[in-house]
């Protein structure tokens, strides 16, 4: 049945782009979670923040589509420094309900200063030659900015993995988040860490944005519309894993991409179905600590 | 005497309890305020009874939600779910089964929410934190989706037009003018708000109360905290779905936008706004929001946005307690200053 096995191909790779994008754009929101446990509904706000960045610098100033990525992603992990000195910072003691309520509030104010200058229709970007088309990897072709994400994401995650496991910076993050006390009372500064892994997510999540415009086309509300997609991702894999993020982007981004292609009709509803039975049988997602 | 008195003790703090709970579950006369305003609104803008019909239920949700956030302590960012189902339970039944005495159905639409909302609850009231906050959002992504899926039931976001109602109580037509609408609207939030009030100043409200505050605690004293939990959200879920039902009757119109995140969001808004866990806060709250909403958005959407969500940090900062939370404060300050 090679038409099947056809289907099954396009479904995975499909599937494994849109993992890769969710991947890149939740990752920075499951570490920033898993360290301070704090609730961050703005962080789809600097997705869509980045993802304008790169449609002014490729539309207005005539750069190129990738070095355009690293310029947006670079500018708001810098953006992101003072939000979370100035705001953040005075709310990690607080309760959830304060953290979703300026968070929420933030992603609102951004929403409808990107409205006003960028407008509510969706925006797209002029692509360069080698990222329009497909490309042929021997026993059928694909399309080419697909194959582009899913290489950015895998380079990504040898990146990180490495970063995590292996260096003194991503030991202590995952001390941190092991518990944050005992770090602290070994000398770890928590405070600056986060900080940085702050800027870190805020930057990927730029990145993701970047390209999210031409995977699903960039409104002002994508800053809400897709940060129920990254909080299911972070809740899915648990606070503060990345295996955990990486494997949840992976379920997801398959089952909903192949569950879209087979019942057109049926929407989100694959991914809300699939959270609700994950978080019922592991509350603390795949990966995460109860 | 002394030794009488340490025997005494524990009864006497449980009727200090009881007198205080009855002291709170007294009416006092500043209560009469909201529905005085109410019935003079009717008075004053004669013209804009559909308008006030519409605040008066998003007071209803907005308490449904104070029930669960402000009392017990759930943080529930999907509660639209139990207002969609009750606005799709009248539209439904008046539609598929000829059922369309509005009382009826306000009743049914709540029993249906409320079922639904023990099925739910029992579920996802185990979890807190964030995975709680992302099961209530995701239960009601799922009922929207599948009310999409099954749009040739639903009318999915085109919606169910032209919904008839029979006149209320047999005798009362809907008139253009939302006078029918604007009078049962306030007579079924005056049944609900003091049903409301009554359980909130009740031992089952105090035990809520306890949850919130410490739920390691009402566990070690062994109070039925799941139980607890899952009853108030029931009823918080009927009394969502009871407003969903007047907002489909009083439109005459539902779509599945009524299932929106965003929905659910403003109804959490305009319950902060005006101040969670005193009741009166849903009132404030949802007036305010939707007299300014209705001003501002009609010049600027956009910029109405972005004061909403200036709003909402600001109130984090500054004034976590509400506009309730706001005058009582500053209340207290003009009488410390004129008393001594």
């Amino acid at each position: 049945m090679p038409h099947l096995l056809t289907i099954a191909v396009s479904i995975l790779f499909d599937g494994l782009a849109y993992a890769m994008f969710l991947f890149i754009t939740s990752v920075g929101l499951s570490v920033t979670m898993g360290l301070m446990g704090f609730v961050n509904l703005a962080h789809g706000a600097f997705a869509m923040a980045g993802g304008y960045i790169v449609v002014s610098l490729t539309r207005s100033l005539g750069i190129d589509f990738v070095p355009s990525l690293l310029i947006a992603s670079v500018l708001i992990a810098l953006i992101s420094v003072p939000f979370e000195r100035g705001l953040y910072r005075r709310l990690y003691k607080s309760t959830d309900l304060e953290q979703v309520l300026l968070t929420i509030g933030l992603a609102f104010m951004a929403i409808a200063t990107f409205t006003y200058f960028y407008g509510p229709i969706p925006k797209s970007v002029p692509l360069p030659h080698w990222l329009e088309g497909d490309v042929n990897l021997g026993f059928r072709s694909f399309p080419s900015y697909r194959a582009f994400l899913i290489l950015i994401g895998a380079i990504l995650i040898t990146i990180l993995w490495y970063a995590f496991e292996r260096t003194n910076i991503g030991a202590k993050i995952r001390a941190a988040v092991d518990n944050r006390r005992m770090a602290e009372s070994v000398g770890i500064n928590v405070d600056r860490l986060f900080t940085l892994t702050f800027a870190l997510g805020s930057g990927l999540a730029a990145l993701g944005g970047g390209f999210a415009i031409q995977l699903f086309g960039l409104t002002p509300y994508f800053a809400v519309l897709y940060l129920v997609l990254f909080l299911i991702v972070v809740a899915v894999g648990g606070l503060g894993s990345l295996k955990g993020t990486l494997l949840a982007a992976l379920v997801i981004g398959i089952i909903d991409t192949g569950g879209k292609y087979m019942f057109p009709q049926a929407g989100n509803f694959f991914i809300y179905a699939i959270t609700v039975i994950v978080l019922l049988i592991k509350p603390a997602g795949f990966y995460g600590r109860e | 005497m002394a030794a009488s008195e340490t025997t005494t003790a524990g009864e006497a703090a449980r009727a200090r309890a009881a007198e205080y709970l009855l002291r709170r579950h007294y009416v006092r006369w500043p209560e009469a305020l909201p529905w005085l305003i109410a019935v003079a609104c009717f008075f004053v803008f004669p013209d804009r009874m559909t308008f006030g019909s519409q605040v008066l239920i998003m007071v209803m949700f907005a308490l449904s939600l104070d029930l669960i956030l402000g009392y017990a302590g759930i943080i529930a960012l999907g509660h639209a779910a139990f207002f969609g189902l009750g606005a799709y339970t009248v539209a439904l039944a008046s539609l598929k089964l000829g059922w369309s005495e509005p009382v009826s159905g306000v009743i049914a639409a709540g029993i249906v929410a409320g079922v639904v909302g023990i099925v739910a609850g029992w579920f996802i009231l185990r979890y807190r934190g964030l995975t709680l906050l992302m099961l209530t959002i995701a239960f009601g992504a799922m009922l929207q989706e599948a009310g999409n899926i099954r749009s040739d039931f639903t009318g999915g976001y085109d919606g169910l037009p032209g919904l008839t109602f029979d006149p209320l109580l047999g005798h009362f037509q809907y008139d253009l003018y939302g006078h029918t609408a604007y009078w049962y609207a306030l007579g079924v939030l005056a049944v609900v708000f003091f049903f409301v009030r009554r359980i909130v100043y009740s031992p089952f409200g105090q035990a809520l109360t306890g949850i919130r505050e410490n739920v390691r605690r009402m566990h070690s004293i062994g109070s039925p905290v799941h139980r607890r939990l899952v009853t108030v959200y029931a009823i918080s879920a009927g009394i969502a779905g009871m407003a969903g039902a007047l907002f489909t009757q009083t439109n005459a119109y539902v779509t599945l936008t009524v299932f929106d995140f965003d929905a659910s969001a403003k109804v959490m808004v305009m319950l902060i706004l005006g101040g969670t866990g005193r009741l009166y806060g849903a009132f404030v709250g949802a007036a305010v929001y939707m007299v300014f909403e209705d001003k501002l958005s009609k010049m600027s959407p956009t910029f109405w946005q972005f004061g909403i969500g200036l709003m909402l940090v600001l109130a984090v900062m500054f004034a976590s307690r509400g506009l309730l939370g706001l005058a009582e404060t500053a209340w207290r300050r003009i009488a410390k200053r004129s008393a001594p």
